[in-house]
């Protein structure tokens, strides 16, 4: 920008040269810190993992060179495909539903006139909770027998499933716990309605719209970069889900019995890196990780270009 | 830019809740439909009521059940049948949990801090400052907030392997020394939003750049820093993976992972003393709610901040 109106101005003034210079040096110190962090603690691992997951690394002995073998035993691995199907059953499950409801509350919250400020504090709220905790009320409200959830159930004559235990009901369970935890997009969401134009509304109830329609054809067009933002986003996080399933499901003791069901492909990685100290596979799994969620954020992207609104001049 | 415009709602949202409420009620219907409107506004705060009780309830549940004997951990009931603080006299001696808590407080302290102020320093770097190849860097800083935490995990946890520091507290904070993507992203739209004027009349009254950057910029800067903090102070609390991967011995771990192996040891797979797991997540969480309470405005416009930069 300015780098270049100077040296186009041809009698480049000593002066001028070395106050840029200067300018270069102070930014290179203030941004020093991160420079050198990035080049430990980001550059160098990505390398030094790409070269990892071409090895057999375990900590204990020098790495051997195994060329592609990582990659080709990972499609042999009945575990990687189980932990990957996991993961992608949760993220497709727990993603389009945490926007819904954040929305849907998020709506609410915008009628609610004086009180948005309150039920704004109380949706947020769980958002605080540390996700070991979240893990262990897991364990407990979504327990099969005693639990809260199939006692409310019960209540209302539904026998509830086996949350925690029944294979097939153990993501579900985990999907539905995790949307105790929406409340950032709650508020993402409410930030963003307020931002839309009122005339819009008013012309649209002129011309006789309803609520749900208002709602289909100006909120969500309107507010569509923040849905697209939010999808991008949980899509990333569903997909590295470690924290509450692990507490809940893995760990030193037995916990349950139904592992498999809430095997994630981070737990799994991590087992493979840290418990087995397969570090070659596991850096080998951790790519693969990386090209599914790329691929899935470039086809988000893709998808989003026809769909999404953009106002103005946001890039 | 979208910078100025974007922090001015989210302020204004936490300021006035109120004035920019309820888009689609015009004079003209609400004066048509009154009844309707009413009964609209009433349909509305009863969602609105029964979603709050089931965001709360969990917590109200864990609470109580920290006030029950281990017999009556499960009962459901909201008021404790036989009401008692044992579990809360007791877990001191079941666990070390007072170290746990310490350990996690010196963590959290030096994360937060670290990351703040390290992070602001970039930020300022990236934001006042214009030298060559200033738009590669920062793509580089965007750059790496794609990069899943798994890619990175083992070679880190090799480069402290090799510095003799697993075992220590020191892996789940020192890396804060270094900035972090996603602060130093927020901390400069924030500097790029604040008026240029102000920074260049300091240069010319003499000020150096480290003045500048400590005396006006920083100062101006408070709210966005106060984010920071917090957001960190969050993120580290929280966190169960890096002690899972760093901490050995229980005499390190930070409340999470003190948790989880009270969980391993008492639960299902365990003694079933679910009272003890019961009562440390209460402790767990409680520090987690207070910071909410002390910085409720900072937590609300942070992250309307954060998806309006989407």
């Amino acid at each position: 920008m300015s780098a270049t109106s100077i040296s186009a101005s041809r009698p480049t003034r000593p002066g001028r040269l070395r106050a840029r210079r200067r300018e270069t040096v102070a930014a290179l110190l203030f941004i020093s810190p991160w420079l050198v962090g990035f080049l430990i603690f980001t550059a160098w691992p990505v390398i030094y993992s790409g070269y990892l997951s071409l090895t057999d690394y375990d900590v204990i002995n020098n790495p051997n060179f195994v060329g592609l073998d990582n990659y080709t035993a990972m499609f042999e691995d009945p575990k990687i495909a189980l932990s990957l199907t996991n993961t992608l059953i949760f993220t497709i499950l727990s993603v389009p539903l945490h926007i819904i409801v954040a929305l849907a509350l998020a709506l609410l919250l915008l009628r609610a006139a004086r009180a948005t400020g309150f039920f704004r504090t109380v949706f947020f709220l769980p958002k605080m909770t540390p996700a070991v905790a979240v893990g262990v009320l897991f364990l407990l409200i979504f327990n099969g027998q005693d639990g809260l959830i199939n006692r409310v159930l019960g209540f209302f004559g539904i026998q509830g499933p086996y949350w925690t235990t029944d294979p097939a009901w153990v993501k579900p369970g985990l999907v539905l716990i995790s949307l105790w935890t929406i409340g950032s997009s709650i508020v993402i969401l409410l930030a963003a309605l307020k931002n839309v134009p009122t005339e819009l509304y008013e012309s649209a109830r002129i011309d006789g719209a309803n609520f749900w329609q208002q709602t289909t054809r100006i909120t969500v067009p309107m507010i569509s970069s923040t849905i697209f933002f939010l999808a991008i986003i949980n899509t990333i996080y569903g997909f590295q889900i470690f924290t509450e399933a692990y507490t809940a499901f893995f760990g030193s003791g037995n916990t349950t019995y139904s592992n498999d069901a809430a095997l994630f492909y981070v737990i799994y990685l991590f087992q493979q890196g840290f418990q087995y100290l397969h570090m070659g596979y596991a850096s080998a799994m951790a790519w693969l990780l990386f090209v599914v969620i790329l691929i899935f954020t470039v086809v988000q992207f893709a998808i989003s270009r026809r769909t999404v609104y953009y106002e103005g001049d946001t890039r | 830019m979208t910078t100025t415009t974007s922090r001015a709602d989210a302020t204004e949202i936490a300021l006035a809740p109120v004035a920019t409420g309820q888009p689609p009620v015009s004079p003209s219907t609400a004066r048509r439909t009154p009844p309707r409107r009413r009964l609209g506004q009433v349909l509305v705060y009863l969602a609105l009521t029964v979603f709050a009780v089931v965001f709360t309830y969990p917590f109200i549940w864990l609470v109580s059940a920290s006030f029950k004997p281990r017999s009556e951990v499960f009962d459901n009931l909201l008021i404790p049948k036989t009401f008692t603080i044992e579990n809360y006299l007791n877990i001191w001696q079941e666990a070390p949990i007072g170290v746990w808590l310490v350990n996690s407080v010196v963590v959290t302290a030096l994360a937060a801090i670290c990351v703040t102020a390290s992070s602001a320093l970039v930020a300022w770097g990236f934001a006042y400052f214009r030298f060559r190849g200033r738009g590669l860097l920062f793509a580089l800083v965007i750059g790496s907030m794609m990069l899943p935490g798994a890619v990175t995990m083992i070679p880190t946890f090799l480069i402290w392997n090799g510095l003799g520091a697993t075992g220590t507290l020191t892996p789940l904070w020192a890396q804060n020394l270094f900035g972090s993507a996603f602060y130093i992203f927020l901390l400069r739209q924030f500097f790029l939003a604040l008026p240029r004027e102000l920074f260049e009349a300091a240069k010319i009254d003499g000020a150096g750049n480290w003045r500048i950057f400590t005396r006006v910029a920083l100062p101006l800067c408070k709210p966005a820093l106060a984010v920071t903090l917090l957001f960190e102070i969050q993120a580290a609390w929280t966190d169960l993976l890096r002690p899972l991967i760093y901490l050995r011995d229980s005499d390190t771990f930070t409340i999470p992972r003190g948790l989880k192996s009270l969980l391993d040891q008492f639960g299902f797979g365990g003694e079933w003393h679910w009272e003890v797991i019961v009562t440390a997540s209460v402790i767990t969480t409680v520090p987690m709610i207070i910071l909410f309470f002390i910085g409720q405005k900072q937590f609300v416009d942070g992250i309307a901040t954060t998806g309006s930069k989407g």
